[in-house]
């Protein structure tokens, strides 16, 4: 026992010996409740938009150095590759926003009863999906 | 306080000083939390302008970037996304790191890293919008 609160951790199993309760979190026994889901995909979508800051900032920096560099960033962005890219990061950036808006709407102390909690998730779903496909929808035919 | 004998009471260790300083163990109090917040906040209108002016910007050549930054609107807008964003990135990873980085010292070397990544990151693009909006 290397700490004093390790005693309340200890219990015995049906055989007699002893062994450390489960700590929680404690994922693999419980099923995914969708506001579950959404917590980690929060911080997911966070790292990811961490990397897709390096495509900002290359798109910039290229634009800033000459009209050739930002020529080749510029037809990267078009490629294959650069659409998929483009395209998570959009994910990644809408859920975020999406998510975060319920984030700062449960900071304010609201919408914390069982059914709110699930409605605002879906919600979040919801508003993800519709704002990233209008965004492309918009974004492909535009131009 | 005399009147208050008897009502139901909390007993704290924290002092009467600590307790209106509010700083807590960390003796940071909620800076962090509130930074993220704020910038947060901030996030929600940019990040909409920002898609909004992406796709506006497809397929642009350089000079039409010089042109949409021509607008000090726009380089105004531009500037506080950069802070906003890599003010709340370096927040944000700094807790992902805290969370998950076992170890002191690899702790505290990642979040250096973040840090400064980030502080670089975002000089970068803060010089080459003004470079742009001032061409």
């Amino acid at each position: 026992m290397r700490d004093v609160r390790d005693a309340l951790m200890v219990a015995r199993n049906t055989d007699g010996k002893l062994v450390h309760r489960p700590l929680s979190p404690h994922l693999q026994v419980h099923r995914w409740p969708i506001s579950m889901a959404l917590s980690i995909l929060h911080r997911a979508s966070g790292c990811a938009l961490g990397v897709g800051t390096l495509l900002m900032t290359w798109w910039l920096v290229a634009a800033a150095r000459s009209p050739a560099s930002f020529e080749t960033a510029q037809w990267f962005m078009g490629s294959i590759v650069g659409k998929l890219l483009l395209f998570g990061w959009s994910v990644a950036l809408i859920y975020h926003l999406c998510s975060g808006v319920r984030h700062l709407w449960m900071d304010s102390g609201r919408g914390f009863e069982k059914a709110e909690y699930d409605h605002s998730a879906k919600l979040v779903i919801i508003a993800t999906i519709v704002l990233t496909v209008g965004a492309w929808i918009v974004g492909l035919t535009a131009g | 306080m005399a009147n208050s004998q008897g009502a139901p009471h909390v007993d704290m260790l924290r002092s009467p000083l600590g307790r209106a300083r509010g700083l807590g163990s960390a003796r940071a109090g909620a800076a962090h939390w509130w930074a993220q917040r704020l910038t947060a906040v901030a996030l929600v209108p940019l990040t909409l302008w920002f898609i909004w002016t992406v796709i506006r910007l497809k397929g642009a050549d350089q000079a039409g970037v010089v042109a949409w930054l021509a607008s000090p609107v726009a380089l105004v807008m531009m500037l506080a996304l950069i802070v906003a964003t890599f003010h709340h990135l370096q927040l944000g990873l700094q807790v992902v790191i805290e969370d998950y980085v076992k170890g002191h010292g690899t702790k505290l070397t990642a979040i250096l890293a973040i840090k400064a990544a980030c502080f670089l990151l975002a000089l970068a693009c803060i010089v080459s919008v003004l470079k742009l909006g001032g061409a």
